[in-house]
Formats: C-alpha cells, structure tokens, sequence
C-alpha cells in the first residue's frame, strides 16, 4: 500500500481541523501537516452553524457569568476546570478569527455585535448574520491556504487509526477517486470529525455526520464519554429536520401552541413578559425547551401537520427590515422547505437532533488516553458542555480546544524524534484493510445499507429519543446488538473502485452503529434525569450517584462496558437550574 | 464545412429503465447520467421512475429515493440538504443548480440530471474540481495586512460591512464557474466568476491592505479579461448573487487606478 510520511494527520477538515492545522503550522512552520477529508473543503457541517459563538464581549458581562451560565446550563456535568479554560480563551479566539477576515457583524461605532442565546444571562453570541459556522469556516480555510506545510488530502475517507506499541502512529484511508487504500505515517494524529446526528432519523446534521471518528477510537481503545446526552434542538423544520436557529429567538421571536399561547410558561421558563428577556421563556436552555414541547404534544396541545406535530415560531412582529437583516437565511429557508414566508406567517417548528455533548474521552489539552492521539470538536468530549450545551458554545469550543490539540500534537511531532519503521505500519493495517476487502467479498447476505440504517435510525427514536425508560432503552439495547450482527450480510451493489459511494456508506453506516450502541447502553446505566437525558422511570437528578461521566468501552458483538469517573467541581456546586423569574 | 462531434468514446448512450411501481399515480421520469471508469463503457442515460407522492419535493430527495430505493451504485456528492454547503451542484433541467434546493415541482416533463459541465467526471455526478479549487488558492483569498493586528477587533463600520453583502455569500458550489462559456474555452487561465468573485470580496473589504497587490496580480487578458459579460453566471447562481457584477467592479477598479 502507498505510503506517506509526514508529522501529524489531523482526519476531518471542518473548523476543528482546520484550526488545529493552523495552529500546528504556526507553533512550527517545518511540521508537515497531512489534513484528510471525507468531503472538498467547505462541505463539512461547521458550515451549516447559523446562530453564532460564544465569548465575553460586553463591559458588564464577565469570564464568572459566561462560566456560570454553561455550568448550569450543563446541569453540573461539565468539568469546571475545563470549562473556566474555555471561557477565559473564548474572546481571544474569536478576535484572533476577526483578525484573519471573518466578517463579524458590527454595531455602529464599529466594533463586533453580540446577540442573546438561550441560557445566557447576558448577551455574548458573536455572529456574522445567521450564517456565522459558514463564515468562520470559510475564514479558517481562507487563512490555512496560507500555510505551505498544510497538504489538503481532499476527499479521502480515513477507516482506522493506526496502531503501533499501544500508540497511534497514522491512519489508512481511502483515496475515493481511485479507490486505493493509503497509509499515513505520523507521530500523532488529530481526530476532528463532528458529531453523529445521523444515528437519528430526525437531525439538523448534514448526511456525513456519522460519527466516523468517534468510532476509529472507541475501536482503537479509547472511551467513549458521556454518549447517552444527545441534543434536541427545539427548532427544526418538520420534513426536513432543517434547523431554524436559536437567534431567531434572540433576536425577540416567539412559540406559540395550537391556542396561540406561549405555553413555556407553564413550564418554569416565565412569567412571558418583559419580553425578550435573557434565561427566560424561548430563551431558555435548548433540553428545557424541546422536553415543554413533548409533554405539550401529550396534552394534545400541538399543531397536527402531515410531517408530525408542531408549534409555531413567530417572527411577524420583529418586521421585514430586521428579519432581512439578522435572519436572512431562516427566511430563505422558511420560504423554501415549508412555503411560509416568516415575514406574513409563523413557522411550524418541532424538536430535531442536533449535537451530541458525549464523544471521544479527552482531558483538557484535548488529549486522549491512547499516546499520539487528540480529539476536538463535537467528535469529542472534555466535557464543557456537561448533559446540555448552550447554545453557541460549540462554534467557539471548536476553535478553542481545535487549537490547543494542535500545539499539543506539534509537541509531541517536535519530541519523537523519529518515525515508527514502515513495516509496523504496514502490518497496523492488515486489520483495516481486511475489513473493506471483506465488504466486497460479501454475497448473499441479503442486507442493504439504506434498510438497516432506517431499522437503526427507528430504533433509536423509539427508545433513546428526548423521554426514555427502562423498557425502551432495553429494547433498543438489543434491536441495536441485532443490527450489528446484521451488519456481517451486507452486500454491496456497487464493486468499483472508483469513487465507491455504496462502500462509503457502509463504512459509515458501521460506525453509527457502534456509536448508536454506547448511547443506548449509556443511557440505559444512567438511572436518573439530568439535562438532554430524561427518563420518566427516573425522573429526579441523582448526584449521590450520577454527579458523573460516563465511559463506555467498546467490546465487539458484545454490548459495551460503562464505567464512570467523577465530575470536576472546582467552585460551583450543584443545585436548581434557575430560568425564568419573578412575577411582574 | 468543420463537422464537431463528440470523440466515439464520449458519446451518451441510452441506458437502464427503471419502472415506476404498480399503483403509482404521480410519476415523473428523472434521466441521469451515468459513467462509471472502471466498466470501459460509454456514458448511459438511466431513466428512474419515481412516485412522486412516496418522496420528498427537492430534486435531491429524487436522487435520495433512487440510491435508497432502485440503484444503490448511482453517485453523487450531498450533504447538508440546505443550500449551504454546495455538495449537490448539478446540472438540472439545463441549468446548474443544487439539488437540495431546486423543487421538482419547477419542472416541467422529464428531469436530466448531469454533472456540471466541462468538467472532468470522475464517476457519474462526481466532477473533479481540482482545478477551480487550485485557482481559488492563487487568489491569495485571505486578508492581507502590513499594519499589526490591534488588541481587540479592527473597527469596521456596519456601511463597510454591508459593501461585503453579495460576495460573501458565495458557497463555492461552483455552478457559475462551470456555467460560462469563456471558462470552458480558456478555463486553465482564465480564473472563472467564482474566483473572481472571491477576488473582488477581499478587494472590497476595508480591513484588506493589498488591494494594489490583488489588482496587480489579475491585471491579465486572461485571468480577468476574459470575461465577455456573457451573465451565464448570474443567471445560474443558486444563492441568486451576482459574480459579473464583481468582475465589472475589479475592471472598473483597473481602469481608475490607470
């Protein structure tokens, strides 16, 4: 197999990947940096953030306000350290992006705006319209062209990491336009490639979100954190699952229930007036808002529609000029998917998937346990964003933790002073190569990818969706042990080598199944509520037992095992979640 | 008289037919091009069937259904099904377009779907875009400045910002680049209304200090002048922006500096 050498490969060229490029090639211009991506730059799903990112801005806010909003907002599950790291870098890497060009948009005297986001006392969220992932993804793209030590392996889909000695020396891949498998030679190597949305048949994320690296490490050894808290955004486009961004909230839009009522303030987020106020009503968390919309779909309180039920989000009041101002892409998008002009009408919404906080297990230098090897962006888990992420966090954490594994990947390059011999490289692939000759070798089996992906995507819905119990994680645990075994029959009706899009699926249809299986066992183990994870067996937080991650360890055909390590509390200890306020 | 043809071993030929289901009442025909390297074959045309009550109403749902449903080798680039990451560029019913937000219902009769054109294919819809992606890159599409980076943000007025309107909205979907004439003749030295658009976007921008050097750099019959307003770009781009409109603002930009 073809191999090349260089210093460090970082797998997944979004705004992880493309930050943690640049900061290799900055710390040290002569590391040789090999960036692989499934997808030509610009596809991958930084793209589609639209809200904005998070940073303290404003005199009157403060590092303790932004810590304080997250913490909570994570229902105490985030590690604290991690998160006063993240905080305190925040403002610096998203002026640092200002600097390299990203047109942030302005207030009058010139400097960046912020707006207001769920959960957040005070507004911080720096944003470039409603398009603000596109443009900080075009930015960093923009500005690691000027690096000469980044080499782009545009359209390469990576299948494994590369072992040797218990360390992570490379990766083999598929070069997709001839269909050869490469090798990479490296002294460590970078995972950013998102999260696994596509586990579910309801998500905001694009089709190459399936958790390709999340499952490259759990395979090489690494755990898996936190997987059972998966986030359901409460606005997205019925059909479609399209996100309809939390700033349209921000910016004084509201939800309103088949009655015309604004029925989160039957849910603790009110009173609803003044209105828009900060932490209160729509501008409360995301897991809050999408939970008001399920037990208001049980009381037969929603909008019946052809593709589900709904709420309606209404813009009409904010006017034309502004939603043409701040919000041109919900309306684009509105006017496109559903025929409903934001302007004259309100949008049905319902809650879709959106992020997953669980990932890849790093400690705070983005660092995994496995020698050599890093993780950043939603792929992996810190954890900042604890059983919820606020919303805008995950724009800035990509830039924030992207950054610092890259300078810890070119320190590591900088101290090996060699590379492994390639025979040991070679021989780290037979494995990896094994399993996608034996893809093609399959016949008879029976199996298509598009049919066990929906048998997974239903399952999934079914038993680990935004309620869960007992019962249904249970079912769901098995139907997923059965969709692995199933996996094996696959046939493949596409044997070409050139760009083999049935062979990409099936790859990619392997990994969401060992993803999907953490975060049904996971969530099946927590036997208590906090967050994204709510059981209506278990309906109480439990911090006496659960004030902990979750480490789910990958064991084959066999269900993985879960283990649990304690929380990081350095100064905010846990209590209530408070949103809404007083009476007026 | 000069007769063009295609060489032998480009011409399309008519393909596979896949029939609608029984009971289907709403079909409609989807023609899709076909090239797959490694069979030696001709180019086909596969025809497809589809119940348009049983699929979404975005031509990429089309094309979803199919993989999905009847031909699971057919290829083609997708993602974020939202006219944001231009994966989905095509040529559809004559126009390049994506297919994620070009809706079945706006054409009429048969719906042919081909790579975009004068491109390389590489498999099916699959164009290599190398090329443009290279000359993207030697636009130096970065902002440029001799003056350090202050402490906080560079100040720029929301009017300065707003002259960034329409060109910072270019996907690099690539629909333009391959819809002009003058790149299919000249496309390795001519940069193309995509580039050239991107061109103009650091051109316009305030915060951008080298806009002497980019003029410099595109002072060239072919990598700008060969634009003949011919407006295939405009017309074409799927987010409704206006690359012609760019190019005559860097001519216009040449001339002043003369």
């Amino acid at each position: 197999m073809e191999m090349t050498t260089t210093d460090i490969v970082i797998v997944g060229a979004g705004g992880a990947g493309l930050r943690a490029a640049i900061a290799i090639a900055e710390s040290n211009p002569d590391l040789k940096i090999a960036l692989l991506s499934k997808v030509y730059p610009m596809r991958s799903h930084t793209v589609a953030a639209e809200g904005g990112a998070a940073g303290v801005a404003k005199d009157e806010d403060s590092l303790d306000n932004h810590f304080n909003d997250t913490v909570s907002g994570g229902d105490w599950l985030c590690d604290q350290d991690a998160v006063d790291l993240f905080v305190e870098q925040a403002p610096k890497e998203l002026t640092q992006m200002e600097h390299w060009g990203c047109p942030w948009s302005r207030t009058s005297d010139g400097k960046v705006a912020v707006r207001p986001f769920g959960g957040m006392k005070i507004e911080r969220t720096w944003y470039a319209a409603d398009k603000t992932g596109f443009h900080m993804l075009h930015t960093l793209f923009q500005t690691s062209m000027q690096y000469p030590s980044i080499e782009r392996y545009d359209e390469y889909y990576t299948t494994d990491l590369l072992m040797v000695d218990g360390a992570c020396r490379g990766v083999a891949a598929i070069e997709m336009r001839t269909g050869q498998m490469r090798l990479f030679r490296a002294k460590a190597v970078i995972i950013c490639t998102g999260g696994a949305g596509r586990v579910f048949p309801f998500t905001t994320n694009g089709a190459i979100k399936t958790g390709d690296g999340m499952a490259m490490a759990y395979r090489a050894g690494v755990a898996l954190k936190d997987m059972e808290f998966v986030q359901y955004h409460p606005t997205g486009l019925p059909g479609t699952g399209i996100l309809i961004t939390e700033g349209s909230r921000g910016e004084g839009g509201i939800l309103v229930n088949n009655d015309g009522y604004r029925y989160l303030q039957d849910y603790n987020l009110g009173p609803p007036d003044p209105w828009p106020r900060k932490k209160a009503m729509e501008l409360g968390p995301r897991d809050r808002l999408s939970q008001a919309f399920w037990h208001e779909q049980k009381k037969g309180r929603t909008i019946s529609t052809p593709h589900g039920d709904v709420v309606h989000l209404d813009l009409r009041h904010l006017g034309e000029k502004k939603i043409n101002e701040r919000l041109p892409m919900v309306r684009d998008l509105a006017i496109s998917y559903v025929g409903v002009d934001p302007v004259k009408e309100p949008i049905p919404v319902r809650p879709v998937v959106h992020y997953t906080m669980g990932g890849i297990d790093t400690d705070i230098d983005a660092k995994t346990a496995v020698p050599g090897l890093f993780a950043a962006g939603e792929c992996a888990c810190v954890s900042i964003n604890g059983a919820n992420r606020l919303g805008s966090n995950s724009l800035t954490e990509l830039l924030v933790f992207g950054s610092r594994a890259g300078r810890g990947a070119a320190e590591v390059a900088m101290a090996e002073s060699t590379h492994v011999d390639e025979s040991a490289i070679e021989k780290a692939a037979e494995e990896a190569r094994a399993k996608v000759t034996g893809l093609f070798q399959n016949v008879g089996g029976g199996e298509t990818i598009s049919g066990l992906r929906k048998d997974m995507n239903s399952t999934m819905e079914e038993g680990a969706g935004i309620y869960r119990t007992e019962e249904s994680l249970k079912d769901t645990c098995v139907t997923m042990k059965e969709i692995h075994a199933r996996f094996a029959n696959i046939d493949l009706e596409d044997k070409s080598n050139v760009y083999n899009t049935d062979l990409l699926q099936a790859l990619e249809l392997g990994a969401m199944i060992d993803v999907a299986r953490a975060m049904a066992v996971s969530a099946l183990n927590r036997q208590e509520s906090r967050g994204s994870h709510q059981r209506l067996d278990f309906v109480e937080r439990d911090d006496e037992k659960f004030l902990r991650h979750s480490l789910a360890s990958y064991a084959g055909a066999d269900d993985p095992g879960v283990d649990y390590r304690d929380v990081v509390i350095t100064r905010s200890q846990p209590a209530e979640r408070v949103y809404g306020g007083d009476q007026k | 008289m000069v007769e063009f043809n295609l060489p032998a071993d480009s011409k399309v030929g008519t393909g596979k037919t896949h029939k609608a289901p029984d009971g289907a009442t709403r079909i409609k025909t989807f023609k899709v091009y076909r090239f797959d390297p490694d069979s030696g074959n001709n180019p086909r045309l596969d025809s497809f069937e589809i119940d348009l009550d049983k699929c979404g109403p975005m031509v990429l749902d089309a094309l979803i259904k199919i993989k999905n449903e009847l031909d699971s080798t057919l290829t083609f680039r997708r993602s974020c099904r939202e006219g944001v990451c231009g994966s989905c560029a095509f040529n559809i019913d004559g126009t390049n377009t994506l297919a994620c937000t070009k809706a079945i219902s706006e054409i009429k009769g048969d719906v042919k779907i081909y790579p975009l054109p004068h491109m390389p294919v590489i498999k099916d819809l699959v164009p290599d875009l190398t090329v443009p992606y290279a000359q993207y890159t030697s636009i130096k599409p970065w902002l440029s400045t001799d003056s350090a980076a202050p402490d906080n943000e560079r100040l720029q007025s929301p009017q300065e910002r707003a002259r960034l309107d329409g060109l910072w909205e270019c996907i690099l979907c690539f629909c333009c680049q391959t819809s002009c004439p003058s790149y299919w003749w000249n496309g390795d030295r001519y940069l193309g209304p995509a580039v050239l658009l991107q061109s103009y976007r650091w051109i316009a921008d305030s915060r951008d200090e080298a806009t002497g050097e980019r003029l410099d750099d595109l002072d060239d019959p072919f990598k700008l002048y060969r634009c003949h307003t011919i407006m295939n770009c405009t017309s074409t781009c799927p987010k409704g922006l206006n690359p012609g409109k760019a190019i005559a603002e860097i001519k216009k930009a040449q001339v002043k500096r003369l």
